[in-house]
């Protein structure tokens, strides 16, 4: 391919990963936004876009970012690089921790910590040109010593980045260019004062695929000649796999399994990781277009998250210690009544008095009352009846009791716990350990 | 043989398949599509020929730039002022070109439907989900009752998983999957015969457009829908398609089956399309040299040439014909047709290389 010059230097670096130094170390990392109540200025609750993160982070590795959308990966993904504040945990980077540095001890170190977003379109100021806009970070942190020196340098770099002949790119505007040669100019932009690690968050989801291939191949070789660490944000898991050493599975502001690649795709031991990589759609036309079993539901709110495990609510193998709670009921009759019709759920539903029992978040045990015309013993019959026709479902597992007592329908639901990140013992690699945050995998 | 371009094509094994036999709810033929600019009309879509049938669903790939939206609204009618359009979109016995605006304003929703990518833009913020319903509902059957409304739409959202406790919630209040699924209730719930779906999952994450999918697939086969999808992602065309169109620089270049062009793709263009597709195999990187050209002024013969590895002195001097070939996919290109050039045509064209600066 007549792009760049291949400069590989793949000899002179450490094995990927393996023995290499941690670059970055990050302990129960928190970032909690404040929610604000409506009428009267009070903090109602957080969103815990992050919620307790720990990994660390090899020099010279590229480290994948995957979930769904909320559950956290740009905020972590912009709290490493000082971008975000933690609200707690610890980011350690050379010595320092960067969680608790104040803007102005973090701006020296910025030149170190890139960033490269997701649209490249919204990234460029459209009335800069791309030299200014590329020299930019040269002038920031004083590493040029004139406007030529600036120029020269800018010009080496859009040479690096494919950008060439620089002089053909150097004056034009953002509008000028295509798709690709903008992430091409804001790759220009991040590496040019030289850094250390670069978070690029979507940075090929707006291309085709085409360009996709051509931007990826760009990040691969200035890694390779600049010995750059990545952490890479996506919910694209094929070049996730593709691009990643080792890959960290969000969900809900948490870690739920990291491992190596090759070790995740192989062999995904998460539900929710299945989930994902069963959901992938495939252009291999000899694959059989089997109907998927995809999880039920929604992604939870991050401001009110499920009891217990996060995803029991879509799990389809969630066990009684799980999480289950009063919201989940709800659920379930929810789906239950899209099954039966309507006429059916406005019958059913007319028989709870109070709606809002069946959303109300964290209530282990819930006292059911019931409508205008309907009895405890009317509401106890109808769970029976709607426990025998949905009793695959598994939030039958977590249902301790179902009895009418003073008026009242009780439901009450086994105990449950959080699934902490854990180290599977039987992965492959020592030194790179998979490690899965699930009930049933231990 | 003869050589065709675009409309009537050159068969060259005989007749077509036998899936040919039902009739097309939607056909085009020969459409063309400009869109005025300071460089001169650009022909975004030039000559595009073909049907689609009850319950199929064709999908409509090619890179950014190569008139797939263009093409998608040129069928509907729905062009920004300033596009001309010639060419010929039958549709239940009309030629939808020839239509006035309001004519193809009254087909729209209970004939024709279109998906957006962006759901919040579409979704007025300020009015309910039920709101939406009684809104497109009304605007075509005036004569509803509002409890004949509900009933409908919530059909129509329990088809797309949405609840009927969320009926009266505003739009912010959904996640970006739900907003896209009352997106698409909304768009359905007139039951149009067509649809164009444009990009319906691009900004969403894989679960969710998972779950479109396999909505869409329902519709087909419980509504006998027609469907035209346009996505970047050949994985969900290898899933969810029955055939594939390839566009390039305002042409389909290759269609048929999309197991079999995903199987054997003929075409150097889709050939090189699908080597460039960043999959769960993939284990080394390819991508097309350069990108599409400048439509306000295409290159001359086959617009592919620039790119093409295969291309041949005949390539930069003449369009190539469209053939039928034996796998019964339509190929555009001289390739499959050595007997239409001579030897000296056939040489390999000395092709300049192309740097970064045309690239996309
Ligand atoms: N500045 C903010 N204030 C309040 N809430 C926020 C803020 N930024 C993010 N959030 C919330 O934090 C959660 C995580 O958001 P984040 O953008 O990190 O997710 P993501 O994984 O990057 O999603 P996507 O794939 O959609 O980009 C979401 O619930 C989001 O609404
Ligand atoms: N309103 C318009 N006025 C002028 N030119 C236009 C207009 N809309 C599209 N074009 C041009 O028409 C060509 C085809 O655009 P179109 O949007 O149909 O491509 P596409 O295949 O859908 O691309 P993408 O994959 O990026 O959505 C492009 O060259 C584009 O610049
Ligand atoms: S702990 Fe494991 S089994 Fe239980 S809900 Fe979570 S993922 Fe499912
Ligand atoms: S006609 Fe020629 S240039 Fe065009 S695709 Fe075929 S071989 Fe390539
Ligand atoms: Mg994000
Ligand atoms: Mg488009």
């Amino acid at each position: 391919m007549p792009t760049k010059p291949d400069t590989r230097k793949t000899a002179d670096l450490p094995p990927k990963g393996d023995a290499a130094e941690t670059l970055v170390e990050v302990e129960d990392l928190q970032v909690h936004f404040a929610l604000r109540g409506g009428m009267i200025k009070r903090t109602a609750g957080a969103v815990k876009a992050v919620d307790g993160v720990s990994f660390s982070l090899r020099k010279g590795e590229v480290l994948g970012l995957v979930g769904e959308s909320g559950s956290g990966k740009t905020t972590l993904g912009r709290t490493l690089l000082g971008l975000a504040k933690a609200t707690g945990g610890s980011i350690q980077y050379r010595g320092r921790d960067l969680a608790k540095l104040k803007e102005s001890e973090l701006r020296p170190l910025r030149r170190s910590l890139q960033m490269v977003f997701q649209d490249p379109h919204a990234s460029l100021n459209p009335a800069m040109d791309i030299a200014t806009a590329v020299g930019h970070p040269l002038q920031v942190h004083g590493l040029a010593k004139n406007a030529e020196e600036r120029r020269a340098k800018v010009a080496e770099t859009l040479e690096r980045v494919g950008l060439s002949p620089a002089e053909l790119f150097m004056d034009k505007y953002p509008s000028d260019l295509s798709g690709g040669q903008k992430q091409r100019a804001v790759m220009a932009r991040a590496i040019i004062a030289g850094p250390e690690l670069l978070v690029a968050d979507e940075p090929i989801s707006m291309l085709d695929m085409s360009v996709r291939a051509k931007i990826l191949q760009l990040f691969l070789d200035l890694k390779n000649d600049l010995d750059l660490t990545y952490v890479y944000v996506t919910h694209d898991l094929a070049s996730a796999k593709f691009f990643c050493d080792r890959i960290a599975i969000m969900y809900l502001g948490r870690i739920v399994e990291i491992g190596t690649a090759e070790e995740i795709f192989a062999n995904p031991r998460h539900p929710y990781t299945k989930a994902l990589l069963g959901a992938i759609p495939d252009p291999d036309p000899h694959r059989a277009a089997v109907p998927r079993e995809l999880p039920r539901g929604e992604v939870p709110d991050a401001a009110l998250p499920p009891l217990g495990c996060s995803f029991h609510p879509r799990c389809p193998v969630a066990v009684a210690g799980c999480g289950w709670e009063a919201r989940d009921l709800g659920a379930l009759l929810e789906r239950h009544w899209m099954a039966a019709g309507e006429d059916a759920r406005l019958a059913e539903s007319a028989l709870f008095g109070h709606p809002q029992e069946l959303t109300t978040a964290g209530l282990r045990s819930v006292a059911l009352t019931p409508g205008k015309n309907a009895t405890a013993v009317d509401l106890v019959e109808l769970l029976e009846r709607v426990r025998e026709k949905t009793s695959d479902d598994p939030f039958w597992r977590g249902v301790t009791g179902i009895k009418g007592a003073a008026g009242k329908a009780h439901v009450t639901f086994a105990e449950g716990s959080d699934p902490r990140l854990k180290i599977v013992a039987d992965a492959t690699r020592a030194d790179r350990p998979l490690q899965v945050a699930c009930h049933l995998v231990d | 043989m003869t050589t065709a371009n675009g409309t009537d094509s050159t068969t060259r094994t005989g007749s077509g398949t036998s899936r040919d036999t039902t009739a097309p709810v939607l056909a085009a033929r020969d459409l063309r599509v400009w869109y005025g600019s300071e460089r001169g009309p650009v022909a975004a879509v030039d000559g595009v020929t073909f049907d689609v049938r009850p319950g199929e669903t064709l999908g409509l790939v090619g890179e950014s730039g190569c008139g797939k939206s263009t093409l998608g609204r040129g069928v509907l009618g729905l062009l920004p002022p300033g596009a001309a359009v010639d060419g010929e979109v039958r549709f239940a016995g009309k030629n939808l070109v020839d239509l006035s605006a309001r004519q193809l304003q009254q087909l729209r929703g209970p004939e024709l439907g279109l998906i957006f990518q962006e759901p919040m833009t579409r979704l007025n913020p300020l009015m309910r989900v039920s709101e939406h319903f009684e809104e497109a509902l009304r605007t075509h059957n005036g004569d509803l009752t509002k409890d004949e409304i509900r009933t409908r739409a919530l059909d129509a959202l329990r088809g797309m998983g949405i609840p009927a406790s969320r009926y009266e919630s505003f739009p912010h209040e959904f996640s970006g999957g739900m907003r896209q699924r009352i997106m698409i209730a909304l768009a359905l719930v007139l039951r149009p015969a067509f649809v164009v779906a444009d990009e319906p999952t691009t900004a969403l994450d894989v679960l969710v457009e998972a779950q479109i999918i396999q909505i869409l697939a329902d519709l087909r086969r419980n509504f006998d829908t027609a469907l035209v999808l346009i996505t970047h992602n050949l994985g969900i065309v290898a899933e969810a398609c029955d055939r594939v169109a390839v566009m390039y620089a305002g042409h389909i270049v290759e269609q048929g089956d999309a197991r079999e062009v995903f199987a054997n793709p003929q075409h150097p263009y889709t050939q090189a399309l699908m080597r460039s597709t960043i999959s769960l195999s993939t284990t080394g990187l390819h991508y097309i040299p350069g990108s599409p050209p400048d439509l306000a002024h295409p290159p001359a013969g086959c617009r592919f040439h620039p790119r093409c590895p295969k291309a041949m002195k005949v390539c930069a001097q003449e369009a190539p014909p469209e053939v039928l070939l034996p796998n019964g996919t339509r190929n555009t290109c001289w390739l499959p047709v050595p007997d239409m050039t001579t030897a000296d045509g056939r040489r390999p064209l000395e092709v300049e290389e192309i740097s970064v600066a045309d690239e996309a």
